[in-house]
């Protein structure tokens, strides 16, 4: 079983480290909680299933001493961000990867069985099976995968210590940034009208800003400062579409599109769909990826003289 | 409301001290005719300019917003306008995403000798500016009050 031996690594790997944080059942079968245990007794609690769909990495930027954590594929790009950012001491990180092919979106299983109680998930093969009142639900695993999962490249995580069961190789296609392309094919009235409708949803709950592993500022975050006074209290689409641009543009070039922010957002604002864009942008200009090589620069943090994709503009 | 309200269109410009704001000294030494929809805010560096400042200006009532820093290489901080480069290019490429028009937002270099040069810099931009036409049309929503 999978399970024990995540269990194992972590029984060998607590003594070594002060909290070791991984998944346990939350409030019902359906959701996984994170969950920090420092005691051997504790381990029984770990569970592993597609439904650990946090970023667990998002924690260790406040953690002091040495951390154990449980990594999936896409969070590890957490990890080669934060020492590319020199943010975390990778020696007092101790990284126990999983390999995983898809994790499972609750939004979406919810949306399939009418937001009913469940009772009992299982997962059999390809297919989750959700029990509820009316009887077992069974739905193909990939027609409630986050949009992520469809083009994940790393099945296996990018670091590891010790890894969870054999590291295996994704299947999937490239991400070729599709969905961005077909919506700048819009008109710019049709975009501006989107957007509009979709940020005068924003409650500004910051869930999105507290789920990212990125946005390290956190209790410093200039939308919530009076001074600097980036952002009012006033309840208008321009304060939260001022937020949202705040949120993208502080992550451009170091955005590991882990799509927490829209996992998390409770109005379902596609928030990621601008992340998405400026990483094509990056990717197209200076060949970046976020995430991927620990020696990378992030590209806003250097130059070059000679810029050879950047072209003067005419007015 | 002044008289030149509905004439005259609301254009910031960011011009770091050493260079285009001296451009723009030089132009104005030189009694060169320029439009007046521009209001300059002096910064030390186009490195200084915030990709955020542009965003909050247009979202917050301005109809155009130029940068202007020293020549490549020419910088007084020696790479700050580098810096700015790329940061306000990923800006110029964003801007359409959300539905503004990229040609509301402007940078490009002007050194402190080239009074000319800025004299057609700004009649330019201020003239697509009024090309666009003004880019909040409709008061805004009604706030909680």
């Amino acid at each position: 079983m999978f399970i024990e031996k995540l269990k194992e690594a972590v029984r060998k790997i607590l003594p070594e480290v002060d909290v070791v944080i991984g998944y346990r059942q939350g409030f019902d079968p359906l959701h996984a909680t994170p969950y920090f245990l420092d005691k051997p007794e504790q381990v029984d609690q770990l569970i592993w299933n597609p439904l650990c769909v946090q970023n667990l990495c998002s924690y260790i930027p406040f953690l002091k001493g040495k951390v154990g954590v449980i990594v999936k594929g896409c969070d590890s790009r957490a990890i080669v961000q934060y020492m590319q950012e020199k943010l975390i001491t990778r020696e007092n990180i101790k990284v126990i990867g999983v390999p995983c092919l898809r994790v499972i979106s609750v939004k979406k299983v919810m949306a399939a069985i009418n937001q009913q109680t469940v009772q009992e998930v299982t997962f059999e093969g390809d297919n989750i099976i959700v029990k509820i009142p009316e009887g077992p639900k069974t739905i193909p695993s990939a027609d409630v995968a986050p949009r992520k999962c469809a083009t994940c490249q790393l099945a296996t995580p990018l670091q590891y210590d010790v890894l969870a069961g054999e590291a295996i190789q994704s299947n999937k296609p490239q991400d070729t940034f599709e969905e961005t392309k077909e919506f700048e094919k819009l008109s710019l009235e049709e975009r501006r009208a989107y957007w509009e409708k979709e940020f005068d949803r924003c409650i500004r709950c910051y869930a999105c800003r507290n789920a990212c592993p990125m946005c390290i500022c956190q209790d410093k975050c200039i939308a919530e400062s009076r001074d600097p006074h980036w952002t009012s209290q006033r309840a208008n689409v321009t304060e939260k579409a001022m937020f949202h641009m705040i949120h993208g543009l502080h992550l451009a070039g170091r955005c590991i599109s882990c799509e927490e922010c829209e996992r998390v957002c409770p109005m379902d604002i596609p928030v990621a769909k601008i992340k998405k864009k400026i990483s094509m942008d990056l990717k197209e200009l200076f060949g970046y990826e976020a995430g991927m090589n620990p020696d990378d620069t992030p590209p806003m943090y250097t130059f070059k003289v000679e810029e050879a994709t950047i072209e003067e503009h005419e007015i | 409301m002044s008289y030149l309200a509905g004439k005259e269109l609301r254009i910031v410009g960011f011009l770091c001290n050493w260079c285009s704001y001296g451009g723009a000294d030089t132009a104005g030494v030189g009694r060169f005719k320029q439009p007046t929809d521009l209001r300059i805010i002096r910064v030390p560096c186009s490195g200084r300019v915030n990709p955020l400042f542009v965003v909050k200006a247009l979202l917050n009532g301005a109809d155009g917003v130029l940068v202007s820093g020293c020549h490549p290489r020419d910088c007084h901080y020696s790479d700050g306008n580098f810096y700015a480069r790329r940061r306000l290019e990923m800006l110029k490429r964003l801007l359409p995403f959300l539905g503004i028009d990229e040609r509301r937002f402007h940078y490009t270099w002007v050194s402190a000798s080239e009074g000319a040069r800025w004299k057609n810099v700004v009649t330019d931009f201020t003239k697509a500016i009024h090309e666009l036409g003004p880019f909040h049309q409709k008061e805004e929503k009604t706030e909680c009050s």
